[in-house]
């Protein structure tokens, strides 16, 4: 594939601009949070409670006084850090299993399979839940619960591109002028199937996201006094009735910035589908 | 012996090196917990002979091979293990629950049809044309949404702003139980249904580009009845089978979705049981999810087959 090809295709794929609009204008504001969120995300302030938007408050204020556009800002900078952390050990582990598998096939292939069909068989929401509950709830909770159980969709998506990839002439023509296996793996295979995983990567951080804000919201996430939306909305739940932007505000945010991933990710599949 | 039931019987023949996976993995469930997990559990202001006693009834002074052997017993004879907090067997708790659990779980599986066929079958019949644009769109939006928080703009708009559904609970009559399930099963239907979409689409645009489609809009059939008597009905395979694929997730979601709407199933006991830290119901819980998902799966397997006689039962 060459690169002219794939950058002239990605000036044209609607998807992908907007998505990387969406997405950096959000990732520039949350890790600008210290410069234009204007208080502590958790400065309280019991005589200001409840505060519609102002222009000392543009989002309003909580239950505790605390300023809600500021919380939300350093609320996007927890979630995607923890987000885009907790995807990198599960890419990792599964292309690396992925590749092994589909290249060996055999015994490995048998094993990794089956454990792949192991931890597919539970709800993901089940899975991620319990393993936080029994490792301890928090980031590193977090961290080990994907490790656990995120890294199968890469495995699949690596060993399926890996099982075409060794059929293909070129591999054969590796083979042929002698290589060895580490060589035609690294040089010639992993370049064409890492680009599937990379490109599941930008969805999968889109369910990352979710996930931590759903454990947030559960009270098992992001622990207290970080601020994250999922905790927000919870907080913001028991005032449904009479202040909703409390939990409105946080979820839109969350769908935004989905939707801005996922744009990135459906544009980067189109440019770097193989013509 | 007929091939169907042969192949039903190898199907679940299939399953069972998964389910014992399955068991295996929630027996290291109680591994993962950090230190001692008896006292773990119990708090660091436990006293020792209450943590003495809990890891007796944890099985954790046994070696490792033994403790999974009365694990695995246990299960073949239908005990799950005893709860901490209730001092009840898990399964007795489990019992009282998993009939609403699985309530839900079958209204949100006939909301995401009800909501995934029509986009789908309008987006492929309009290929690359505005409503293919728009059911794009929306399945992107869709990707990114919280369906829990999904649920509280749900209960906000329809319970509380119009009063058409409870806020929350279940009710005692079956009709009570009914409405109190519609919301939440929108909800949980809601997170599944962009990937649907997307699938079902791409799936339907493979039927409309086939030949008795062609042969059919020849006979000058009217588009609206090619597109519901020929596409949508080849194309229902596809979605039991997605949505067997698919279940797994949608099964996870109600966890949460229950918490929001307030209704006593498997996931609300199960985060109860998190509070409470009461592992063994944690554990029973998580192992009875996974054992239906694999269920569930061959049943959808089973069924495509019948569906479709193109399926090969090899």
């Amino acid at each position: 594939m060459r690169a002219g090809g794939v950058i002239s295709r990605a000036k044209h794929s609607p998807a992908l601009i907007a998505g990387t609009v969406i997405t950096s204008v959000l990732v520039a504001m949350f890790l600008l949070a210290p410069v234009i969120a204007r208080y502590s995300p958790d400065q309280q302030n019991l005589l200001a409670t409840f505060q519609g938007p102002s222009a000392a408050h543009w989002l309003g204020t909580d239950d505790l006084g605390r300023d809600v556009w500021s919380r939300l800002l350093y609320a996007g900078r927890t979630d995607i850090e923890v987000g885009v952390g907790a995807v990198i050990i599960p890419f990792l582990l599964g292309s690396l299993l992925g590749t092994v598998s589909g290249y060996f096939g055999g015994w490995v292939d048998a094993v990794v399979m089956r454990v792949v069909d192991i931890v597919l068989a539970f709800p993901f929401y089940v899975l991620i839940i319990a393993l936080v509950f029994v490792v301890g709830e928090g980031t590193r909770g977090i961290f080990i619960a994907f490790a656990i159980t995120d890294w199968v969709v890469y495995a699949r998506i690596v060993r399926a591109a890996t099982l075409v990839a060794r059929e293909q002439d070129w591999v054969a023509a590796a083979y042929g002028g002698g290589l060895k296996h580490s060589r035609v793996l690294f040089r010639h295979i992993l370049p064409n199937t890492i680009t599937q995983a990379i490109v599941y990567v930008m969805s999968d951080i889109v369910l990352v996201i979710l996930a931590v804000v759903t454990l947030g919201y559960l009270g098992l996430g992001i622990q207290p006094p970080s601020p994250d939306w999922g905790s927000m909305i919870d907080s913001g739940q028991s005032f449904i009735t009479t202040h909703p932007w409390l939990s409105t505000v946080p979820g839109i945010t969350v769908v935004v910035t989905g939707l801005g991933l996922s744009l990135v990710g459906d544009g980067l599949a189109d440019v770097l589908r193989p013509q | 012996m007929r091939t169907g039931t042969r192949y039903a019987l190898r199907r679940i023949a299939m399953s069972l090196p998964v389910i014992f996976g399955v068991v295996v993995l929630t027996f290291l469930l109680l591994r993962l917990v950090p230190g001692n997990p008896a006292q773990t559990l119990l708090g660091i202001h436990a006293s020792p002979s209450a943590v003495a006693a809990l890891q007796r009834q944890l099985g954790l002074d046994e070696p490792i091979y033994r403790q999974f052997w009365h694990y695995f017993d246990g299960l073949l004879h239908g005990y799950t293990g005893m709860s901490i907090y209730y001092q009840v067997s898990t399964s007795s708790l489990i019992g009282e629950r998993i009939g609403l659990t699985a309530a839900l779980v079958g209204v949100s599986a006939l909301f995401t049809v009800v909501i995934t066929v029509p986009i789908a079958a309008f987006a492929a019949a309009r290929k690359n044309r505005a409503p293919d644009h728009a059911a794009r769109v929306v399945s992107l939006v869709g990707l990114g949404l919280p369906s829990f928080w999904f649920g509280i703009v749900l209960i906000l708009i329809f319970s509380v702003k119009l009063g058409w559904f409870p806020v929350g609970g279940w009710g005692t009559t079956p009709l009570q139980h009914l409405r109190a399930l519609v919301l939440p099963g929108i909800t949980a239907a809601i997170g599944i249904c962009p990937v649907l979409i997307r699938s079902l689409r791409a799936g339907m645009l493979e039927v409309i580009e086939s030949d008795f489609v062609a042969v059919a809009r020849a006979k000058g059939i009217r588009g609206s009845r090619v597109l519901f008597v020929h596409v949508v009905r080849n194309a229902l395979i596809p979605t039991v089978t997605l949505l067997g694929i698919n279940i797994a997730y949608l099964i996870g979601g109600t966890v949460v979705i229950e918490q929001v709407f307030d209704l006593n199933g498997l996931g609300n006991l199960m985060l109860t049981s998190i509070d409470n830290r009461d592992f063994p119901v944690v554990q029973g819980v998580t192992l009875v999810y996974a054992i239906a998902v694999v269920a569930i799966n061959v049943l959808t397997d089973l069924v495509s087959v019948r569906l479709d006689p193109r399926v090969h039962l090899e």
